[in-house]
């Protein structure tokens, strides 16, 4: 990449705000994910009788159910937040800073 | 011991290997199998066909032009992941330990959010045709592209053995064929589809696949739910008096935290380390189909496991006990209540349950199926390794002429068929149950350190890559083979020289950690030039301007 167009696009200040928002969001995100995983994983470890406890009195079917097919969800879902904001606000955003950066250019 | 043992077959439930491992018997020729499968070979191959006619560069051949839409690539990495044995090795968990099964599954899984958030977009903003393009970008080209290109090739040789001799395994046991000719016919229709069709007809190879997976899976699962009539503490309840109330908790799958961790962490980074699942991304148009690519893989692989749980239920509930099919020879030796042809017939035999011969038949032909679909990303990916990365851009300086390199990914494509051919007859009976796992770590200690590292520390030097990057591939190595799974069940000896199976928690600390300080202390003036070069750099990945576009076909 061009030094100009470089420094020009480092002086868009679209650029530092997606940057600054993207990464912040992803970060977010992630941690979000590997707290779901690592504390499901780690509950396991440290007490699995939990996960065997009936779901309600009389029930078969145990509280590790519901819990095991949420983390499945919750990667789906933190997957799906992440595309729409990132289609929407995100997408904007690159695309003010390709205009600007076309004008110099 | 048994529980350790399925915990490894499940571990390499990705590659239909252990899985299927040990004595397999010979069945009797399957002919409804054995048409559906031919139905299939037509038409792909008549897919091969339309795709060789589209692919007249090197960027038709390695990304088919760039062309694919995000939903597209969504089925075709959720095709790479759901191999045949993540369909009936994980389904076999389920039979055989209930819970166990799902929560090994969880793991396969969540590394993807993260390679969604992270890594898909910068990925393809930088990159071209591999992830050495990416890792390489601002470094040295010969060192990194070499030690990339290695990490590559070495990922998808232990996995395509796996896959081969997991391959005439279960070729033998579902459509009665013999062990040889199974792997020399993958190995011959994987050569057709990649070097005529390229990424265009690996793609749609896979993408098909994917479907007739999906459609099958849920066929079964609907099946089973509707004899309990949509209710799961019907089917829990009854699966509980045949099997006993401990399908329903954790076992002994997740007991120490420390291999748990580290089976995450293999899990979590060896996917975004996999050649063969990166490359997927440069298929897409830009960053934005990336991304939507990876929402829709992840729906798919979490509903895919979702439908293999109800189905290991459904195996124990109608397949379970039921005389149909009872293996009574080894009934008689071992008592218990075992199936024909091991535990990772349940979803086969309840295919049979649900739908009679021909589901059977048809469920047999896609498991079939995936293998090749499989295999033949595999081979793509380092087929383009040996020929983008080290021909055109090491050998070659990276000025070579279009036609040629595409000769060259040929010749590797074939020259890696007839490979995995060799190494799969040859490896029939070895015990090859490390060898996803080791594929795993390296790619999660040696190829996803550098290329995160590479997009998102502008620190990082030639000197730190080369050196850090070696470091963990051969710490990952050594524990391995230091480890349980070759010290003991390989090599034979009583004890593990390194206690834990899975390295990766030691291996990927160790590349991240000397990376850092083998890039700090390089006071070189190379590294000051790379430095600077991270702005331009970190700018392209960030808004995707000056990348790689899109043909137009």
């Amino acid at each position: 990449m061009k030094h100009d167009l470089v420094q020009h696009i480092k002086n868009d200040p679209n650029y530092a705000l997606l940057v600054d928002k993207r990464s912040r969001f992803g970060w977010q995100l992630s941690f979000t994910m590997l707290f779901i995983y690592f504390g499901f994983i780690l509950l396991i470890a440290f007490d699995p009788a939990l996960l065997g406890m009936p779901l309600a009195t009389g029930w078969i079917t145990t509280i590790g159910v519901p819990l095991g097919l949420g983390v499945i969800m919750s990667a789906f879902v933190l997957t799906g937040i992440y595309v729409w904001r990132a289609n929407g606000e995100f997408d904007v955003l690159i695309q003010k800073i390709k205009d600007n950066a076309k004008e110099e250019a | 011991m048994k529980a350790l043992l399925f915990f490894l077959s499940g571990y390499v439930g990705l590659c239909a290997s252990e899985a299927l491992g040990g004595a397999v018997e010979k069945q009797p020729l399957n002919m409804s199998a054995i048409s559906m499968f031919l139905i299939f070979v037509v038409a792909t191959l008549g897919i091969t066909y339309w795709a060789a006619k589209r692919t007249k560069n090197t960027k038709d051949f390695y990304t088919a032009g760039g062309g694919i839409t995000g939903f597209q690539n969504g089925m075709a990495i959720a095709g790479d992941y759901m191999s045949a044995a993540s369909f009936l090795g994980i389904s076999a968990l389920v039979y055989a330990k209930g819970y166990d099964g799902l929560i090994y599954s969880i793991g396969f899984l969540v590394g993807w959010p993260i390679i969604l958030f992270l890594i898909a977009e910068p990925l393809r903003n930088l990159g071209k045709y591999t992830f050495a393009d990416v890792a390489s970008y601002r470094l040295q080209q010969l060192p990194i592209r070499t030690l990339a290109a290695f990490g590559s090739i070495g990922t998808v040789v232990l996995y395509l053995i796996a896959q081969m001799v997991g391959a005439g395994k279960l070729i033998q046991l579902l459509f009665g064929l013999e062990y040889e000719i199974a792997v020399i016919l993958v190995g011959v229709l994987m050569i057709l589809y990649v070097a005529f069709g390229g990424m265009l007809a690996t793609t749609w190879v896979q993408i098909v696949k994917a479907f007739l997976l999906l459609s099958g899976a849920t066929f079964m699962a609907i099946a089973v739910m509707a004899q309990y009539q949509f209710n799961f503490e019907a089917l829990f309840t009854k699966a509980v008096e045949i099997k006993g109330a401990a399908i329903m908790a954790p076992g002994a799958l997740v007991s120490d935290p420390v291999s748990a961790i580290s089976l995450g962490i293999a899990l979590m980074f060896g996917t975004a380390g996999l050649p063969h699942i990166l490359m997927r991304f440069f298929t897409v148009r830009d960053a934005k189909e990336a991304r939507k690519s990876v929402f829709y893989a992840t729906g798919f692989i979490g509903y895919f496991y979702i439908l293999t749980f109800i189905i290991g239920f459904g195996a124990i509930v109608m397949v379970y006990g039921n005389p149909h099919y009872l293996d009574m020879a080894k009934q008689a030796i071992d008592g218990g209540k075992p199936i024909l042809g091991g535990d990772n017939m349940a979803a086969i035999h309840l295919s049979h349950a649900v739908g009679g011969d021909w589901f059977l038949g048809f469920i047999s032909a896609v498991a079939f199926a995936t293998i090749l679909a499989v295999v033949s990303g595999l081979t793509l990916a380092g087929a383009s390794a040996i020929s983008h990365d080290i021909y055109t851009s090491v050998i070659c300086g990276g000025h070579s002429e279009g036609r040629k390199e595409m000769k060259v990914s040929k010749i590797a494509t074939i020259v890696l068929g007839i490979l995995a051919i060799y190494l799969g007859i040859t490896f029939e009976d070895q015990n090859i149950a490390f060898m996803v796992g080791l594929a795993f770590a390296i790619a999660a200690s040696a190829n996803f350190p550098i290329l995160f590292l590479s997009m998102f520390w502008s620190r990082l030097t030639t000197r730190g890559a080369l050196v850090g990057g070696m470091l963990g591939l051969s710490t990952a190595m050594i524990l391995v083979i230091l480890g349980p799974t070759v010290w003991v069940d390989v090599l034979g000896n009583s004890d593990p020289v390194f206690p834990y199976k899975y390295p990766a928690l030691f291996s990927v600390s160790m590349a991240f950690i000397s990376i850092w300080f083998f890039s700090i202390t390089d006071k070189s003036q190379r590294a000051l030039k790379e430095h600077e070069a991270f702005e331009g750099q970190f700018i392209r990945s960030q808004t995707g301007i000056g990348a790689e576009g899109a043909n137009e076909h």
